[in-house]
Order: C-alpha cells, then structure tokens, then sequence
C-alpha cells in the first residue's frame, strides 16, 4: 500500500471484494436463467445416446446455449474418459 | 383498479415488514385507499408493526377460505383512516395461500382500494411466490451486503419469469430498489458496499436508501410504522420513498454520513 492511499484509506477494503465476488456470481446466475427449459432433459438424452459408445459420468457431458444478437449457439462439451 | 405493489427481498430480515408498513402507511397518509397484506403465513409480524395484534379476529387464509368476510377480516388502522390491514394467519400452512384465492381476495380488494401492499415471506418458494405473482410493481429490498444484493437479484429473475404479467405477456413488473440499513460511514471506510455499487449490480431504478437507524427498533417496539416518526432520519427517507412511488422527484438524502466536527472528535475520541 502506498503512502498516499494509506492516507486516502482506500485500498483492499473488504466493499470492493464484496463488489467484485457480486458481480461474477450475479453475472454467472443470470446465464443459468436464461437457458432454455429443455436443456437438463437434453442433456441427460445425450448422456444417454454417448453411454451407447462410451463410459461417461453425469458431469462430463456439458451443454449451454451462448446468444448473441444475430445467433444462439448451442455449445456441447463431452470430456471422454482417459485411455 | 387498485395498484399491487409487492415488497420482496429473497433474503430473510433485510426490512421488509418495516418497509411495508411504513409504504402503505405513507400512500394512505397522502389520502391514497390503502391495504397492507401480510403474506407471511405461519409467523404473522405485521400487526405487530403495525399495532393491531389485539383486534385480529379473522385473517387472510379464513377470507380465502371462505370463513370470514372480507370485512370482517380487515382492521382499520388507529391512526391513519385510509389504511386497513389484512392480517396473516399464524396457525395455517402455507399451502393455504393457493393462486386462486389470493386472486380472488385481490381482486375484490381492488374494487374499493387504490393500493394493494404486499408484504412478502423471506425465501424464493410458495409464500413469496403468492406475494409477488399479482404485482404491477415490486420494491426490493435490499441491504447492502453479498447475500442480500444477489437474492435480490433472483427475485429479479422471478419477477420476470413468474409473475403474473410475465406468464400473460404483459408489461414487465415496475422494479424498484430500496436499499436499507444503509450505513454511510462504514460505507465511506470502505466496509459496506456502496449505493452506487448495488445499483449498478442489480441494475433496477433506485426508489431509496434506508439508513440503519435506532429509530427503527424504538419505533417498532411501539407498534409505530416508522415513517410516522416525523423528524427522524428513516421516517423522512421512507417519506420520499412514498414520493417518488408517485412520481416525484425527490433528492437522495442520508447518502453521506455526518462529519464529526473538530471538537467533538477531540472530545469523543472518534
Ligand atoms: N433501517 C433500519 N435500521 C435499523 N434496523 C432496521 C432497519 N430496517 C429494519 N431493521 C430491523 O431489522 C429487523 C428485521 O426487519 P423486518 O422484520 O422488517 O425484516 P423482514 O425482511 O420483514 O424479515 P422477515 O424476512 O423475517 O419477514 C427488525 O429488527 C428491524 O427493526
Ligand atoms: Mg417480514
């Protein structure tokens, strides 16, 4: 901290952590809302069809819908297990 | 037609039955036809606010349950004679409040009254549901603290995913936010978060701040809504909060907090 902002008492105070840990929560959990209803139940059917091939668990099959102003995309992340 | 406005939060304990009985108390004290719901079923806190625990007789669930009259079940409040109150049970579940006899009640409500105030459970489940699933506005209540500013947030999102008006594709719910228990000084320490942050976290028109205040418990343990306390600093800031509900503009004041001078410092040690 330097002289000056001893002075002016601003530094590391625990209102702008607070700010900070808000605003990512906050913009993470307006994403979630804004996906669409169908997505848990498109996610497990995936599931489903990928355990006809490969051994997967629950959380290694990852969907989300991105919007953009002209486009939404609908991203899907499966990690396969190692070999 | 009456206006529905709900007070909601989320987070349990930020204000909002003080901010409900201060709110209806004010539009009725402006000559307004005012009706104050208590939604908290099973706990019932707003007669007490509001000093009628004694002439409950009948309630909100007996009226949606068709055992009581509407009449019967309204109080009328001692001090301010536009203001009536519509007690919550304390002995019911929860369930009791069903979509269907909340509207029923509202709408028969909103042949005589001009503003119906609901005064919401803590919590995102079936009794702040019912609180809020009628409103044209909603105030949210909001301390500024982390847990506060994002249950807000969800309230939000439920506002505008569940309301009544966003199931019908009406106009959204009017927002807005009340920030209380406002502290200027931790705030200036840099300890509290700031109004100007909470607003731009939650991005809603800023209705008031509600600074933490003595008055506030001293008045409750009388059973005086706040806002009748004239020459305090709460009461006066709920006052233009009522003001600016109805569209005018009124300055942000108790946003900064009281210097201390030169000699009461040295005299205080603070
Ligand atoms: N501006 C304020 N300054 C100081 N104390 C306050 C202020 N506003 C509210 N309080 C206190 O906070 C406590 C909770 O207030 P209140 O009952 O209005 O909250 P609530 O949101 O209705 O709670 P619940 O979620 O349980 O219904 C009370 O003790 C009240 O006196
Ligand atoms: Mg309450």
């Amino acid at each position: 901290m330097s002289f000056l902002d001893y002075f002016k008492g601003k530094k590391n105070k625990s209102a702008s952590v607070a700010k900070e840990r808000l605003q990512i929560i906050v913009a993470h959990e307006r994403g979630q809302r804004e996906q669409p209803d169908y997505l848990p139940q498109l996610q497990q059917e995936l599931l489903e069809v990928i355990r006809k091939y490969v051994q997967i668990s629950d959380d290694m099959v990852q969907v989300e819908v991105d919007r953009n102003e002209s486009c939404s995309v609908l991203e899907l992340n499966v990690t396969l297990p190692e070999r | 037609m009456a206006r529905i406005i709900v007070v909601t939060s989320g987070k349990g304990g930020v204000g909002k039955t003080t901010t409900s009985a201060s709110i209806s108390t004010g539009l009725a004290k402006r000559g307004h036809k005012t009706v104050v719901i208590d939604f908290d079923v099973g706990l019932r806190n707003l007669d007490l606010i509001m000093n009628c625990e004694r002439r409950v007789v009948y309630d909100f669930v007996n009226v949606i349950q068709g055992e009581a009259s509407l009449n019967q079940a309204l109080i009328r409040d001692k001090r301010v004679d536009t203001l009536y109150i519509l007690p919550a049970s304390q002995t019911r579940e929860k369930e009791a409040l069903t979509k269907d006899g909340v509207e029923k009640v509202i709408n028969e409500l909103s042949e005589t009254f001009d503003y119906i105030v609901c005064d919401s459970p803590a919590g995102i489940e079936h009794g702040a549901l019912m609180a809020l699933y009628y409103a044209d506005e909603a105030i949210v209540v909001t301390n500024p603290e982390v847990s506060s500013v994002r249950d807000s947030d969800r309230i939000l999102g439920i506002l505008q995913s569940k309301s009544r008006r966003a199931e019908m594709g009406q106009d959204q719910v009017k927002e807005h936010l009340l920030l209380t228990r406002y502290n200027p000084s931790r705030v200036e320490k840099g300890e509290m978060l700031s109004v100007a942050d909470v607003e731009e976290i939650l991005a809603i028109p800023l209705l008031g701040v509600i600074p933490e205040s003595q008055i506030v418990l001293n008045a409750s343990n009388q059973g005086l809504p706040v806002i009748l306390e004239e020459d305090s600093d709460a009461g006066q800031a709920y006052e233009d909060a009522v003001a600016r509900l109805l569209g005018e503009e009124r300055e942000h004041r108790f946003m900064t907090s009281q210097k201390k001078g030169f000699f009461s410092r040295m005299f205080k040690g603070g």
